[in-house]
């Protein structure tokens, strides 16, 4: 009897132990629950010191591939299109003939005024000739007067006679001198028809349309057949060797970018290579709906397929800083107009205002000020942080992917 | 003198601790209902305060961004930084939409924001800030994406290189922060095939492709293809100014609409999640009844259950306070026992939910203190029936 009770007391106080250490566990628990999940646990945040490096700012931008140099050829009256020689694709000369519009009538006017020539070289024979009559007609006039004036000195003509003569001999001087002014004025005819000759044939080298450069064809606007207005494209000619980025930057980020600074091009249809080139210009115009600057880049060594409006990224190396100090980018808040960090001390967090110099794409904060190598700040954080908020420093407050 | 309470709870420890935890889920239930209901709030109220702005101003007579759709010109920002007392501004946009990466599709809030203006992400969890201007995004946490990821969004390839946390849209959505100007274009601009019907649809119509008229068509096109809307523009006042003043300046003189936190808190969560909130609301007021209800009726039998250990210790001449003392005892450790327990789990399943849960402390104060007054109402009820117990019974049975 005595036993069967000791047994049940030893029960019973393992019972008391096992039921205890469940409590105490549960307890231990809740509490543990309630300092770490609760608003009274300090927040998670991830911590990072000053280091040394050097840093590397850029710019990124997109951009599109363009001609520098692009010919748009049209006529420069309102013509139909006759034929069109090239397409799309063509490698053309300088001279060669690439399109041709209708003269409708110019041909004929070119014949008409050639003809206008020669009936102007037929009017200077015929004014010739006459000149020649009249010059004979004076030579015999004025050999008439001069006898008539012997023979009036020997009395054996009246003086009328002679007067009579001198006039005739005058009057066809002044037939020579006419006759003369209607040859130069042949002449100037025949000069005339044959500028309206150079003029129209001009005119009609207008309607061909040919290529100003070394190029390829890289549109073929207008069918033969169409009527194009002045001015309007009929094929347009590019220099394939001007090729070049007009690339897009956002006005905040386009202070530094300067001609000559290298740049990294990656080409949407070929991304997984990479282009050197250089910043070639910078427009002095903004756009200033988009807010961004355009700046042209060009390529050190051309990619053999480029096509016009392809659709590439640009990375311009704007500048280096050698042993520069740099936080996480992060890191860097602003708080009030004011950039700075939250400093870690003893658990708890203050706001240090610090200077920020260059930010690399990578996520560098250069720091100018501010800071000493020694100082703990806030990375990433589970909340937004309060002044003087208690906080816990962990490696990583997820775990992040590889 | 010895403690009846404990005696006795020692003595069917077992069922007692069974009851508590079984009790102490139950309070889980509605503690976890409370936290949805507060979550579902915060969510809200989250999303306001995302990007630290004082003012939200967006399109006129509507109640944008967030409950009705609102556009205004990307340049309206220009005027409103001239307003005396508006010390920043911030084009944002907004775009609910489903997205697909590598492991499936997953619903997110498109924010388009300016880095270093009002509405970016005041702070990350991992990753760093966006640094390019087009193609990088900052995803919240609960989107399931992780850094470095690439994601298609429409038509270009984006990647993830910072992740916050608690930034969801009102209706819970995760959000997925990317540069403005890309954020407008998947917004505002078109699929291809929509882009090239549009064209077709131009070149069709003769008064936008008239002969004689070289350029007019593309002039048109181009037209068509803009994209210089935004949403909302976010402003941050300067310390001093006067909120209302200047949303009265901004309504008056830029005819737009003003609202200051208040306005969209009153907007947020009386407007746009009121119903549902209201409906969880309603659940866990039955939920709540529910459970008090069945913690009394529990309490209750088991004082029935021991009717005759009662009649027992009455006949052997214990007092009634003795006995009363011993019940209330065991209801409130019940009590005890269950909240505990409740919290616990409540604590230990809330991250698994979809939504976020909120258990605030408050709630759980008042959680404890509804528990331990049901469970002393309850042995109330217990007790009298106790009390009436006939201590014949212990012999008679």
């Amino acid at each position: 009897m005595k036993m069967r009770a000791n047994r049940l007391e030893k029960l019973h106080l393992g019972r008391t132990a096992a039921l205890t250490t469940a409590a105490l566990g549960l307890a231990m628990l809740f509490g543990w629950l309630v300092v770490s999940q609760g608003p009274m646990a300090p927040i998670k945040v991830t911590v990072a010191k000053v280091t040394q490096g050097t840093l590397t700012a850029s710019t990124f931008g997109i951009g599109t591939i363009e001609a520098r140099r692009a010919y748009a050829l049209g006529p420069t009256v309102a013509s139909r299109v006759l034929r069109v020689l090239v397409d799309q694709g063509d490698a053309v000369k300088a001279g060669q003939l690439l399109a041709e519009l209708d003269p409708v009538d110019l041909t004929d006017r070119v014949t008409s005024a050639e003809l206008a020539v020669q009936r102007a070289t037929s009017t200077i024979r015929a004014t010739e000739a006459a000149l020649a009559e009249a010059q004979s007609r004076a030579q015999v006039a004025t050999t008439d007067a001069r006898r008539y004036a012997q023979l009036r000195t020997k009395g054996f003509v009246s003086q009328e006679a002679v007067d009579a003569k001198g006039h005739e001999a005058k009057a066809a001087q002044a037939a020579v001198d006419a006759a003369a002014a209607q040859v130069t004025a042949a002449r100037r005819d025949r000069d005339r028809a044959r500028t309206d000759v150079v003029g129209m044939s001009k005119l009609l080298a207008q309607s061909q349309l040919v290529s100003p450069v070394d190029g390829v064809v890289s549109a073929r606007l207008v069918e033969p057949g169409s009527t194009v207005v002045a001015g309007q494209a009929v094929v347009q000619v590019l220099d394939p060797d001007s090729l070049w980025i007009r690339a897009r930057i956002d006005q905040g980020q386009s202070g530094r970018v300067r001609v000559g600074q290298p740049t990294e091009i990656v080409l949407r249809s070929d991304p997984q290579r990479s282009d050197r080139g250089e910043v070639q210009r910078v427009d002095w115009v903004s756009d200033a709906v988009t807010e961004e600057r355009i700046v042209n880049v060009g390529f050190a060594v051309q990619p053999p397929t480029l096509s016009v409006g392809d659709l590439v990224e640009v990375t311009i190396h704007v500048a280096e800083r050698v042993n520069a100090r740099a936080l996480p980018a992060a890191a860097v808040k602003r708080v009030d107009r004011q950039e700075g960090v939250w400093r870690v001390t003893q658990g708890r967090v203050a706001f240090q205002p610090v200077t920020v110099g260059i930010t690399t794409l990578d996520g560098r904060s250069q720091i100018l000020d501010g800071l000493t190598d020694d100082d703990e700040v806030v990375v990433h954080s589970e909340q937004a942080l309060q002044p003087d908020a208690r906080v816990r420093v962990v490696t990583a407050i997820i775990g992040s992917a590889p | 003198m010895i403690n009846l309470a404990a005696r006795d709870i020692l003595h069917g420890w077992g069922k007692f601790v069974f009851t508590g935890v079984g009790l102490g889920l139950l309070i889980g239930v509605t503690l976890s209902m409370a936290g949805i209901y507060r979550g579902l709030v915060d969510d809200g109220k989250a999303l306001l305060a995302i990007g630290g702005a004082d003012l939200w101003v967006v399109q006129r007579d509507t109640l944008g961004p967030y409950a009705e759709p609102s556009s205004v010109r990307d340049d309206a920002y220009r005027s409103l930084l001239g307003i005396p007392g508006v010390a920043a501004a911030g084009n944002v946009t907004y775009l609910t939409m489903q997205i697909e990466h590598a492991r499936g599709e997953v619903r997110v809030m498109l924010v388009g924001f300016q880095p270093g203006h009002p509405g970016e992400p005041g702070y990350l969890v991992a990753g760093r800030p966006i640094t390019r201007s087009h193609y990088e995004a900052i995803a919240d946490m609960r989107s399931g994406l992780s850094l470095n990821e690439r994601i298609r969004i429409r038509r270009h390839e984006y990647i993830v290189v910072g992740l916050t946390r608690r930034m969801v849209s009102s209706g819970g959505d995760p959000m997925l922060f990317v540069p403005l100007k890309d954020a407008q274009e998947v917004q505002f601009l078109k699929d291809n095939d929509a882009l090239v019907n549009e064209r077709a649809r131009s070149a069709a119509n003769p008064a936008f492709n008239r002969p004689g008229v070289p350029g007019l068509l593309e002039a048109v096109q181009a037209s068509q293809t803009n994209s210089h809307q935004v949403n909302v523009v976010l402003l941050r006042l300067a310390p001093d100014a006067d909120e209302t003043r200047v949303a009265e300046q901004i309504r008056r003189w830029k005819h737009l609409e003003a609202y200051t936190r208040a306005d969209m808190d009153e907007i947020l969560v009386a407007k746009l999640i009121a119903t549902s909130a209201r409906q969880i609301f309603m659940f866990l007021v039955i939920l709540s009844v529910v459970s008090a209800t069945i913690v009394a009726f529990i309490i209750y039998t088991m004082t029935l259950n021991k009717v005759r250990e009662i009649a027992v210790l009455k006949l052997i001449g214990a007092r009634n306070r003795t006995i009363a003392l011993m019940i209330l005892q065991q209801a409130l450790g019940l009590g005890v026992i269950g909240f505990i327990v409740g919290r616990t789990a409540a604590a230990l399943w809330a991250p698994i939910f979809p939504k976020y849960v909120l258990l605030l402390p408050g709630d759980a104060v008042r959680g404890a203190l509804l528990v331990l007054l049901i469970c002393a109402l309850a042995s109330v009820v217990a007790i009298r029936a106790a009390l009436r117990v006939d201590p014949a019974a212990a012999i008679g049975g």
